[in-house]
């Protein structure tokens, strides 16, 4: 028997997943009349992505750096530091990538979509929105979501790439590894399956952020305090689910 | 005539005659019978009546606190009484699925407390948005409306500016062209006084009368500036209690023997809406230690 209080816990668990899954109905039946508006769309993803590339891009030059080191460090006690561009790209490709970025996603996009949204209905600008018979579920949450969606793949792709380079200026340029096995042997063995796991695991968390976001900020309490609890509530979430689903994707793929 | 031409016509009021009860039945635009509702426990109407008719200026007043902005969230649909029913031209709101509730919703406006313009877009953007959502209206046209509605509150010089840069009166005329532009048959405004300096008051006092007066519109004002709403109203209700309990033209209510309604429309700070928030005995909770 479960005692109350673990009764409790797992009613409020329930409900809250159940919240989440009913507003993600509601959303993508909202979707497919929002695309009839791609201004809107390109806008979100120029929010959630253009805006995101400087802190994407660092990072990923940094994480890239820091694996170059690293990895080198562990080939060379095997004597098979030729093969860190493997091993940077497959880390990359597969986990750093697609997970590093749906963290600084969560941190810079997903924060600014809650407290936007919360902000709006705040100043009443959805219930007017309500009142002008125009659905913000259709006109402000949706192209938000589709935005989010598209935008994290992009961002994910752009931090690999950076982040390639990043190892290579480290393993190559710095530790004296030989650029012609470094990439030779990134090409022969990283096959496109791995490339396509990165990519589904980006949409995966794009998904997940965007939804969290969107959703918290709809559900805002509509004062000052009930905006910054539910941006913090948008990081805290989306960080965790981003580390959960990205166990569940790998044990998948493996 | 151009709709601007109406609305600049603008005669003299004759607000303040005739009572709420008077009128036929096919008048009747907005009809809210023994309407209970309650938030968390706590009763907000318990058995409100409230009849809007056709072509005149409604004003709901009543003390902070009472529902009156309730009452409206009643009206458009936003929520519904748990008794009672709220007819809107006839139809029952409590029974509309969404799409006939946007459909009401298309033949209203409404003017919010602090404007609620969308942020992201300018005072052109602004009032021509209900336009782009729901006509089809070539962008000439859809320029030409937006102008002359503009023009309407005064403010065809403000297209390009943002809601940001606009002042409190401004942001509120702003929104009061954007509730005009898709010409509804009721313009409901909530607080529309409220934080306004005597000019920009003046200005929306003078443009709710001339909605009224030029374009034919049923209009609802909740507010609690009486003597604002006295010199346009047509039918006033005062609120207290989660009931009406007190309805005519403002000079009836001027006249009124009731002590609520002496209280409010003379601004007392003491009668039966109290001064001090129920609370223990002040000797006792002074000297008295913990009670």
């Amino acid at each position: 028997m479960i005692p109350a209080s673990g009764e409790n816990l797992i009613f409020r668990l329930l409900r809250t997943v159940g919240q989440r899954i009913v507003f993600l109905a509601a959303l993508l039946a909202q979707c497919v009349p929002s695309l009839a508006r791609p201004r809107l769309i390109v806008l979100q993803v120029y929010n959630a992505g253009a805006r995101s590339l400087i802190i994407i891009m660092l990072s990923g030059l940094f994480v890239g750096m820091v694996l170059g080191l690293q990895g080198f460090d562990l080939l060379q006690r095997f004597g098979s530091e030729d093969a860190l561009g493997v091993a940077a790209a497959l880390g990359l490709l597969k986990e750093l990538g697609p997970v590093v970025t749906a963290l600084l996603f969560a941190g810079r996009a997903g924060t600014s979509l809650t407290s936007e949204i919360g902000l709006m209905r705040a100043t009443d600008q959805l219930t007017a929105m309500e009142m002008m018979a125009v659905d913000p579920m259709r006109y402000v949450a949706a192209p938000r979501f589709i935005g989010g969606i598209i935008a994290m793949p992009l961002l994910a792709a752009v931090f690999n790439l950076v982040g390639l380079f990043g190892a290579q200026l480290v393993g190559v340029q710095l530790m004296g590894v030989d650029r012609g096995a470094f990439w030779s042997q990134m090409q022969s063995s990283v096959e496109l399956d791995d490339v396509s796991e990165g990519i589904i695991k980006s949409c995966v968390f794009g998904l997940a952020c965007s939804l969290i976001a969107v959703y918290e900020g709809y559900h805002a309490e509509p004062t000052a305090e009930g905006v910054g609890l539910a941006t913090t509530r948008t990081v805290v979430a989306s960080s965790v689910l981003t580390l959960v689903l990205d166990y569940m994707l790998t044990a998948a793929f493996l | 005539m151009t709709i601007t031409q109406t609305l600049q016509k603008g005669s003299a009021a004759a607000a303040g005659s005739g009572s709420v009860a008077a009128g036929s039945a096919n008048d009747i635009v907005v009809d809210a019978r023994d309407v209970h509702y309650d938030i968390g426990g706590r009763p907000i109407f318990s058995g409100l009546d409230v009849t809007v008719r056709k072509g005149r200026i409604t004003a709901i007043m009543g003390p902070s606190g009472t529902g009156k902005s309730t009452l409206l969230r009643l009206i458009t649909g936003q929520i519904v009484s748990a008794k009672g029913t709220v007819l809107v031209w006839g139809q029952d709101v409590a029974t509309l699925g969404t799409r006939e509730i946007y459909a009401m919703r298309k033949r209203m406006g409404m003017l919010f407390q602090n404007g609620a313009l969308l942020t992201d877009l300018d005072v052109f953007e602004n009032v021509a948005f209900p336009l782009r959502e729901h006509t089809d209206l070539p962008e000439e046209l859809i320029r030409t409306l937006v102008l002359t509605k503009l023009h309407a509150v005064g403010l065809r010089g403000a297209v390009e500016l943002m809601p940001s840069e606009l002042s409190g009166g401004m942001a509120r005329r702003v929104a009061l062209a954007r509730a005009i532009v898709m010409d509804p048959e009721i313009l409901i405004y909530d607080e529309p006084f409220a934080g306004l300096d005597p000019i920009s008051l003046g200005v929306i006092l003078r443009l709710i009368r001339q909605m009224n007066e030029g374009l034919g519109i049923t209009s609802i004002v909740v507010s609690h500036d009486v003597q604002e709403l006295a010199t346009i109203a047509h039918d006033s209700y005062l609120m207290s209690g989660g009931r009406i309990v007190a309805s005519g033209s403002p000079k009836e209510l001027a006249a009124s023997g009731s002590q609520i309604v002496k209280q409010f429309m003379t601004g007392s700070d003491d009668g039966p809406v109290p001064f001090h928030y129920p609370a223990p005995d002040y000797r006792k909770q002074l000297f008295g230690g913990d009670e």
